[in-house]
């Protein structure tokens, strides 16, 4: 069965989806991805979506799903590299993902995310040590 | 057949004179415009087209949809379009046709012995003519349809210019009224420009816009939320004190986005938020 890979890079973890999302697809990576969080204790989640070409309402559902269970996790959830069209069809389908952290590409994304981590090793993350 | 090839007949032998007499006919014409066309040109096209005309009659002077009537039909499109640009009106364009009518009639009245075979004949020559010269009108519409319809899409490019501010900031000056074709291109366009120059920003400018009603609030709500799917932040600027009012007594909900007076004001925010800051020099004689 066909699964989308899920990286680890220290704190965080890396998703790239590199084809075209189907149904059953999106449910595997809800599954694999709440389980890697617990299991890497990761605190921040990339997902790359620049070579996602077709939206549809199911599957920008499950993006913001993914985004709010990774967040009752304590992971950051940052949504990067969105196609022009895709934007548009999700605002249009009326899902716009409303507290889902996006960035323009890989690299800021992970900016954000590291800058996000600071914030959380001054409230308290870093208190243990 | 034999009553439709008597006027075929009948038109086929005094051509001549039937062009000498539609001439006439046509330069007496309140509609005649002297000042936009040569009397040679009028009388070439008479001429061709009742060439034409003829002989499409010869073959079939029932029916305008045939491919007899083909030639007859492309010279009056062309025709029309000539005319179109040449500034006549469409009902000066149509009676071009409908002169014919008279030295017609009046040859079907001289050559004609029976009153039922003219009152046919005459019928058969009104609904023939009538067709053609509705025609040219149709084509004379589509014309100028096509104009109109160049016309829109050469504004809708060219009133949605995205600029270039700063490193990461795009400004996007929007002028005139928003309907939803117009918001499509401007959203389309500002996404891509926010994918081409990696912008943290967009400014959307609404100071040249005159209104803004409940939908172009939600066409203005949209693109910022598609501009923030992409990883950038919205701010609207140039929003005037009538603006504010009218946003806020129809209720539309405008707090999540950010928004400002200028976009002098805006571009400061911007600035800051990317971390770039605008020093004044020290004067001179400090």
């Amino acid at each position: 069965m066909e699964r989308i890979p899920i990286l680890k890079m220290g704190e965080f973890l890396l998703v790239t989806i590199q084809v075209d999302m189907h149904d059953q697809l999106a449910i595997t990576l809800q599954e694999d991805l709440t389980q890697q969080i617990v299991k890497h204790r990761a605190h921040g989640v990339l997902i790359d979506i620049s070579s996602l070409e077709i939206v549809d309402s199911f599957i920008g559902r499950m993006i913001g799903n993914i985004a709010g269970m990774a967040r009752m996790l304590d992971a950051e959830t940052v949504l990067v590299g969105m196609k022009p069209a895709v934007a548009i069809t999700l605002v249009e389908l009326g899902l716009s993902l409303a507290g889902v952290r996006t960035a323009l590409n890989v690299e800021k994304g992970m900016a954000v995310l590291q800058s996000s981590l600071k914030g959380k090793e001054f409230f308290g993350r870093n208190t243990e040590k | 057949m034999a009553t439709a090839t008597l006027v075929g007949e009948l038109v086929r032998k005094h051509e001549q004179q039937i062009l000498e007499q539609w001439l006439a006919q046509q330069q007496s014409a309140t509609s005649a415009r002297a000042d936009l066309m040569k009397e040679r040109e009028l009388r070439e096209q008479s001429r061709d087209f009742l060439q034409q005309f003829t002989a499409a009659l010869q073959q079939d002077s029932q029916n305008t949809e045939t491919s007899a009537w083909k030639p007859v039909k492309d010279l009056l499109a062309n025709l029309s379009r000539s005319r179109a640009t040449q500034g006549f009106t469409p009902a000066e364009t149509a009676t071009f046709v409908f002169s014919l009518k008279q030295p017609l009639f009046d040859l079907l009245r001289r050559e004609s012995k029976e009153t039922d075979t003219l009152a046919e004949q005459n019928w058969l020559m009104t609904v023939l003519l009538d067709k053609l010269g509705l025609y040219t009108t149709e084509v004379y519409q589509q014309n100028r349809e096509l104009v109109i319809k160049r016309q829109q899409e050469e504004l809708l490019e060219l009133s949605t210019p995205v600029v270039e501010l700063w490193d990461n900031i795009v400004a996007l000056p929007l002028i005139g009224t928003l309907d939803s074709a117009r918001t499509q291109v401007v959203m389309e366009n500002l996404l891509q420009k926010i994918v081409d120059n990696e912008a943290l920003i967009a400014i959307i400018d609404i100071t040249g816009v005159p209104t803004v009603d409940t939908l172009v609030a939600q066409h203005l709500l949209k693109t910022v939320a598609a501009a923030r799917l992409m990883g950038a932040d919205c701010i609207i600027s140039g929003m005037r004190p009538q603006i504010a009012q009218t946003i806020v007594h129809l209720g539309v909900n405008l707090t999540d986005v950010v928004t400002k007076a200028t976009l002098a004001d805006a571009f400061a925010v911007a600035l800051q938020r990317t971390g770039a800051t605008i020093v004044r020099n020290a004067k001179k004689e400090q």
